[in-house]
């Protein structure tokens, strides 16, 4: 530790305000007592299945498709969870297998 | 009614149960490893809650002192969370007393259960959001304990378990694309964030793909709303 207990304190309780201020300014925007306007209706109902996309390629942001292992392994692991889940629809399956497969391919396989 | 709540929502939230222990175990192990023990790991998974941030925290905790360098990259990383809201401001209508706590527990995972997971019928949907939310968050704050308690034992190879994150947006991604028939926003999502982190990298690329799929998710109202009537309703 470099830095003191009092500034990790104030250090830590400051990251947890930001981060809810973040979650928080929607709700502020549109209070509970007022009507929500048609477009954010709209927004509310249409973004969640572009926020899940977004979300697929934010967690596959450091793969490198032009260094070694260019991406195989994860697209491997990602082929196994669409087919697995198209056949199967579990959950657990679907997320367990892939995830397990995909650390063996990177501990294993491709090393 | 609220026994019955926790006991439908659980099921639901095991697949987060995975990866939040995983999840939190590294971070636990990663923040001790820095000279932080069990209490501030802990402590940090109760307060800040937020898995990506929490890994940058303990970069932030490595530096010198600086509270302002801490809330321009909190607010950036944290950027996404502002949409999240924007779909829960309806479902988080009713919730009196448990609203503060929802809105403070709106992680990328429980925000995608709370997306994907319709209350069954005969189930308090106040209590079964709450309980997904809280669930989630408990899991969290055990992981980081574990890792942070036994970093000196536990030396099992963890490299790909983050993939956990992955494998579950992607199914989350199958099982949206099977209950629409428009699959517009879907491809906008990807396409998109696709296009701005190979334009942007992958430091900044996150606004970009926001404000992008802001703007062609709102150019795009009048066709998506005159296509698909009902077709995001149950949503």
């Amino acid at each position: 530790m470099i830095l003191t207990t009092t500034e990790v304190f104030f250090t830590i309780i400051t990251i947890a305000l930001a981060t809810f201020l973040t979650r928080l300014i929607p709700f502020i925007l549109f209070p509970a007592n007022k009507s929500i306007p048609g477009y954010i209706e709209y927004l509310g109902n249409v973004l969640p299945f572009a926020i899940i996309g977004m979300l697929i390629v934010y967690c596959l942001k450091s793969v490198s498709l032009i260094n070694y292992p260019y991406g195989i392994p994860e697209l491997i692991a990602i082929t196994f969870i669409v087919f697995v889940h198209k056949w199967k629809h579990n959950l657990l399956l679907s997320i367990g297998g892939g995830t397990i497969l995909y650390m063996v391919l990177v501990q294993i396989i491709f090393i | 009614m609220k026994l019955r709540a926790l006991k439908s929502a659980f099921p639901h939230t095991t697949p987060v149960m995975t990866g939040y222990i995983f999840m939190g175990t590294a971070f636990g192990i990663l923040l001790s490893s820095k000279g932080y023990g069990l209490w501030w790991a802990i402590f940090m998974s109760i307060t800040i809650y937020a898995g990506s941030m929490q890994f940058v925290a303990i970069e932030i905790l490595s530096s010198p002192f600086n509270l302002i360098a801490a809330v321009i990259l909190t607010l950036t990383v944290n950027a996404r969370h502002l949409f999240y809201g924007l779909s829960m401001l309806t479902k988080f209508r009713d919730m009196d007393k448990l609203r503060p706590y929802m809105i403070f527990s709106l992680t990328d995972e429980t925000y995608s259960l709370l997306c994907s997971t319709p209350p069954p019928k005969d189930i308090d949907q106040k209590w079964f959001y709450f309980f997904i939310a809280i669930l989630n968050h408990s899991y969290w704050v055990i992981g980081s304990a574990i890792g942070a308690a036994s970093s000196s034992i536990l030396k099992f190879n963890t490299k790909g378990i983050d993939f956990v994150m992955t494998a579950l947006f992607i199914v989350i991604f199958i099982e949206q694309w099977e209950s629409s028939k428009n699959h517009i926003s879907s491809l906008v999502g990807v396409i998109v964030t696709l296009l701005c982190l190979i334009l942007f990298g992958s430091q900044h690329f996150i606004i970009f793909s926001m404000l992008g799929i802001f703007i062609i998710l709102t150019s795009l109202r009048k066709t998506m709303e005159g296509s698909a009537e009902n077709d995001f309703n149950h949503n």
